[in-house]
């Protein structure tokens, strides 16, 4: 339980809620652990929950007539404590090829920042990310747990067609484009991986609180997995991460 | 099926949208102006989930292969069947081979082609509006058909018709909450947020319109939260942003003002050069 979270009107349909102004991994926990107290209450007039670094916004169905009174009735689920166990948290493993074919950016970075190209890939690949929550498009992933040796700043002109599956670091985050899509950040990889497919039930495999860990492969790799991709032959590697 | 013969500046299949989807980053879509959309199905009797047709400007050529009733409501395009005119926000017989058109722009920027029972286009994810990568297609083409239900003798028409207030379609005042960073602003900047005229760019689409004139801007960017249609973020160049239906459901500028749900729907009827003040409301 974490003090100093407020309450603020958002229109009439939504209340935002705010924790500090920081990306920190206690305070997504308690976010996580918020959002499935409302969830289990199965309030249908909360037809949403709208998840960012630091706050977590309730949609509902129809004006929220007293504000304050629904305040109150969220301050009293967040106190509560959560009947059902706690949802399980995973590790994904997701194969990138950082090729220079694909890696289009990979060696404007090196040259700005003095690192070899194989360090960033060392360094891209061996992190564990955190997912803090999906925005921006319809499965991208907002990861935390770059190495701050690979911060590199966003381009200034922004790439009107960067392809689906580009790996990329903006600034102090890393991510991979789910979809064609206009963007601004520089591209190190790509990955045969689909991040959102409309046919399934669940559309993106992953969730907030789980985890991703980026996996060097080969050209060759790349075109086999995708491949069996395709062909939907190909079965995501993931583990149990709680903890 | 409905022919899509000739497809306009921008037609979509429309709904209420998809609510429910943001923890995978889905944005809600749906009708830019609910309230003309709402009225076009209402008018039939059919239920405000009916997927109706969006038409930016007219110049779209549509035609009927089976008998039904339609109606259209929102900006007035001069539409005619068969060349005949008809008239907006009143039930219309429809025959096989019939051709919907349009040719004069009298108000408006986008109307609404409701069918009894609704289109019946793909649903994903609860919904059949239009949206990249969820949809087959984002908009329709030529030579495209959207199924209808057949309806033999229509549905009973009426000589009734219904007066729509055009200050929907002509206000230049649009009503808003204080969005969330809104108290950030200094009082000279919330004042200049209240008095400026603003004029809505050539960077205008159902994702966000964004105005030219720039307001002084000091405060620095959030951490990435939620934003809902009718957000209005303040950008770092002191250019504000308007959300509408197929914005992002997250984003990392200053929210500082909330458009009513009205206001939504009235901005949604207005393009480039159009200008406009904020006037604050109190929740």
């Amino acid at each position: 339980m974490i003090k100093n979270i407020t309450y603020k009107p958002f229109g009439v349909k939504a209340i935002l809620i705010e924790w500090q102004s920081i990306i920190d991994d206690k305070i997504l926990e308690d976010i996580l652990l918020f959002k499935q107290k409302i969830t289990s209450t199965n309030n249908t007039e909360i037809v949403d929950i709208i998840q960012g670094y630091n706050s977590l916004t309730i949609v509902y169905e129809h004006f929220v007539s007293n504000f304050n009174d629904e305040v109150h009735q969220l301050k009293l689920i967040y106190a509560s404590t959560l009947k059902k166990k706690k949802q399980n948290n995973f590790q994904w493993v997701i194969p990138v090829c950082y090729d220079v074919t694909f890696g289009i950016d990979l060696e404007e970075i090196s040259q700005k920042s003095n690192l070899a190209i194989d360090e960033i890939i060392q360094m891209h690949s061996s992190a564990l990310y955190k997912i803090y929550f999906i925005g921006f498009l319809p499965g991208f992933l907002y990861l935390g747990g770059l190495d701050s040796k690979i911060y590199f700043d966003r381009k200034p002109n922004p790439r009107l067609n960067v392809p689906k599956g580009a790996v990329g670091i903006g600034g102090k985050q890393t991510g991979v484009y789910p979809n064609k899509s206009a963007g601004g950040w520089n591209i190190i990889g790509k990955t045969p991986v689909n991040f959102f497919d409309v046919e399934k039930e669940n559309p993106c495999f992953a969730k907030a609180g789980d985890f991703i860990k980026f996996k060097s492969i080969s050209l060759d790799e790349f075109y086999q997995l995708e491949k069996e991709i395709q062909v939907k032959k190909y079965q995501l590697i993931k583990t149990l991460h709680n903890a | 099926m409905l022919k899509v013969l000739k497809s306009g500046f921008f037609t979509t299949i429309q709904d209420k949208g998809r609510v429910g989807f943001a923890s995978v980053g889905v944005p809600i879509s749906g009708s830019m102006d609910s309230y003309s959309a709402d009225l076009a199905n209402s008018i039939l009797n059919n239920s405000v989930n009916c997927a109706v047709i969006e038409i930016t400007l007219g110049a779209c050529k549509l035609e009927f292969t089976k008998s039904t009733t339609i109606c259209i409501s929102g900006g007035d395009f001069s539409p005619t069947i068969n060349n005949v005119a008809i008239s907006l926000n009143k039930r219309i017989l429809i025959h096989p081979n019939d051709i919907l058109s349009f040719s004069k722009i009298n108000y408006g920027i986008r109307c609404y082609l409701a069918v009894k029972d609704g289109f019946l286009s793909e649903e994903k994810l609860n919904s059949r509006s239009f949206y990249p990568n969820i949809t087959k297609d984002f908009l329709l083409r030529k030579g495209d058909s959207i199924p209808y239900k057949e309806v033999d003798n229509g549905i009973e028409t009426s000589k009734a018709s219904i007066k729509i207030n055009r200050n929907h379609f002509m206000t230049k005042v649009i009503e808003c909450y204080k969005g969330p960073e809104f108290d950030l602003l200094n009082n000279h900047q919330q004042k200049e947020i209240f008095n400026t005229t603003f004029t809505i760019s050539k960077d205008n689409s159902r994702m966000g319109y964004k105005l030219n004139e720039a307001i002084e801007n000091s405060l620095s960017q959030i951490l990435t939260s939620a934003v809902l249609p009718g957000t209005v973020q303040l950008t770092p160049s002191g250019k504000l942003i308007v959300l509408m239906r197929d914005c992002q459901v997250t984003g990392g500028y200053p929210r500082v003002l909330q458009l009513t749900e009205k206001a939504v729907n009235q901005l949604a009827q207005k393009t480039t050069s159009a200008v406009f003040q904020f006037s604050l409301i109190s929740i």
